[in-house]
């Protein structure tokens, strides 16, 4: 395997007597698209901030290509940076923020002016390169503050939160752009945000962080499919979760309220009498009876949200509720609120959270 | 409604009246020179005194040199922390205000002991060092409105992510400071430097007692010694005074604007 292109290792930040930042490792490959999420004070950017040269690291190192970089100003490093509030110098245009890092660098004025009018095209506003940063929408700032970032070929391009300030509808065309620029450059790049839609649908790799650790580093499939710790199950996507009690640790057998489901394989160190938190994803369960489904609890429906296509319904399961959605069927009236339900799922989809 | 309409235009008739009947006055008795006649002599003569066009540009020039030096010790020291010592602005604030509570006449007989011809910085053994030392004081009394207008410039933009933007595209500190904090806090440094000018312009303590051909001695030998000249010179000092407010105005329409601040 190649050496990684950004190597953070055993990376500790404190400010005073608070470790914000605690034995931070992650190493990502060339072209990779990773994200850092996690909650607000996880310690996401204060890793991101480490990387750019913000804050120096009170422990451990950051190596980019091979170079350890830890102790560079944030000037020696050739690092592109996109921040939340957009960044752009008011006092110059479009063309002339795109062109700072160049001429800054030292080089020619037709060499600027041609990659300046590269950027304005990779980011589709070749006519706005005379206007000034308040004549445009956020969306267009946020594009422009990366053209910038990634006019002068940096070797590590750094995204903190830059989709935040947006609106709804525009956060998602722009992740779409940022994410097709990244990979037709493929430039390296770390991504922060909070917000795990964002996360799931452009990265290649996730670290969730909480507490200033990484709590569980891969692929948008494994973090959502997988989660390694009770943390990233909660954090990522919607979750189920139904307290149960050994009741067979050998067969696997667990109650939840007063019915048994067959865990086989999942119980790992659990123990009979053992209380045990368990998940399931909404899209796991289905109302009813279904084929293929292995395991079944019975309950009673205690709310029905009419969502358009969607129908969102929940069911009490002893103290437990369980959320799950079904597809509106116009030829089928929804579940009433009071009867009897049972729900089914395959036993394999059920996590045991640790 | 219309009575609270008819007592607002009471207040402000009575205001205007305050303010512009003393200089209406002023302006009259200036031209009065000429018996039995309103005529321009008294400016004649004041703007044709060469003693008025060599204090005048003496002022001038002391002026601008103090902005340059304002200029290069405020923004740095203002940006600096913003930037990096948030927490020392009240200090700093304080430390800036000074110079309107201890009178310029202290600081000048201050400046007299410790660089004195037998001091060992004999600043006032020379003229040019009597020059600079006079600069350096009125930099000192201007302190309170360049720190102020420089500060308030900065508050308007988002000094800490502009550096950090400025500075991960390779700029270090004097690119950063002349092509992204300067421009930006211009208008709020050309305030600064029209309050300087208005002060170095009448000061008299400090010229005085540092023996400097400046205006403001100027301004008062006249005023002692003469009847119209005063007043024609008051009126003219006003002028000034409002010409440079009125530049303040007209370059404050070309300051960049921020996105989050569009007009």
């Amino acid at each position: 395997m190649a050496d990684p292109f950004l190597s953070i290792q055993h990376v500790r930040k404190s400010f005073g007597a608070t470790t914000v930042v605690q034995d931070f490792n992650l190493d990502v490959e060339p072209g990779e698209f990773v994200s850092f999420l996690g909650p607000s004070g996880c310690g996401k950017t204060t890793v991101l901030r480490m990387v750019a040269g913000f804050e120096e690291p009170s422990a451990g190192k950051i190596v980019v290509a091979g170079k350890d970089i830890t102790r560079l100003k944030p000037n020696q490093r050739n690092v592109g940076m996109v921040f939340q509030a957009y960044a752009l110098f008011p006092n110059l245009t479009v063309a002339q923020n795109i062109a700072f890092g160049l001429k800054v660098a030292g080089m020619p004025k037709a060499d600027t002016d041609r990659r300046v009018a590269e950027m304005l095209d990779i980011i589709k506003l070749p006519q706005m390169g005379d206007r000034y940063p308040y004549q445009l929408s956020g969306g267009q700032q946020q594009r422009v503050a990366l053209a910038r970032a990634i006019a002068p070929k940096p070797k590590l391009l750094l995204l903190d939160e830059p989709l935040s300030a947006l609106d709804a509808k525009v956060r998602v065309s722009l992740r779409e752009e940022i994410r097709s620029i990244q990979k037709k450059l493929g430039i390296t790049t770390i991504f922060v945000t909070h917000d795990q839609e964002e996360a799931l649908s452009i990265s290649d790799r996730i670290a969730v962080m909480y507490g200033g650790k990484a709590e569980q580093v891969g692929t948008p499939f494994e973090i959502y499919n997988r989660p390694a710790t009770k943390f990233v199950a909660n954090f990522v996507g919607t979750l189920n979760v139904l307290e149960g009690t050994v009741t067979d640790a050998a067969s696997g057998k667990v109650k939840v309220s007063t019915q048994e489901v067959s865990l086989k394989g999942k119980l790992n160190g659990s123990k009979s009498g053992d209380t045990l938190s368990l998940a399931l994803r909404p899209e796991a369960i289905s109302l009813g009876r279904q084929p293929g489904r292995d395991s079944s609890l019975s309950g009673e429906i205690s709310e029905v949200h009419f969502l358009g296509s969607v129908i969102r319904v929940r069911v009490g399961i002893g103290g437990n509720t369980v959320s799950l959605d079904t597809f509106n069927s116009p030829a089928t009236p929804p579940p009433a609120v009071g009867e009897k339900a049972e729900i089914s799922f395959s036993s394999g989809d059920m996590l045991v959270l640790h | 409604m219309k009575s609270g309409r008819f007592w607002a235009w009471v207040v402000f008739v009575l205001g205007a009246a305050y303010f512009f009947i003393p200089l209406i006055a002023t302006v009259e008795f200036s031209m009065r020179m000429r018996r039995g006649a309103y005529s321009f002599d008294a400016y004649q003569i004041v703007l044709g005194d060469p003693r008025f066009q060599a204090t005048f540009m003496y002022s001038v020039i002391a002026a601008i040199f103090t902005i340059i030096l304002g200029v290069l010790i405020v923004v740095p020291a203002a940006y600096w922390i913003r930037l990096r010592l948030p927490q020392l602005r009240p200090v700093v604030e304080f430390i800036t205000l000074l110079p309107l509570v201890i009178p310029a006449i202290v600081i000048v007989f201050g400046y007299i002991r410790m660089y004195g011809s037998n001091s060992p910085l004999p600043f006032l053994g020379s003229d040019t060092g009597t020059n600079s030392l006079l600069v350096i004081g009125y930099a000192t009394l201007a302190l309170p409105y360049m720190y102020r207008a420089v500060d308030t410039g900065l508050r308007t933009i988002d000094v800490r992510t502009l550096t950090e933007a400025a500075q991960i595209l390779g700029a270090g500190w004097g690119t950063i400071i002349t092509r992204i904090i300067l421009p930006n806090v211009l208008i709020a440094v050309l305030s600064g430097a029209f309050l300087t000018f208005a002060i170095v312009i009448g000061e008299f303590t400090m010229a005085s007692l540092l023996n400097r051909p400046a205006f403001g001695p100027y301004l008062q030998n006249i005023g002692a010694n003469r009847a119209y000249e005063p007043a024609a010179l008051a009126i003219i000092a006003f002028v000034i005074t409002w010409g440079c407010m009125s530049l303040i105005q007209i370059l404050s329409r070309f300051a960049p604007r921020s996105s989050n601040r569009p007009n």
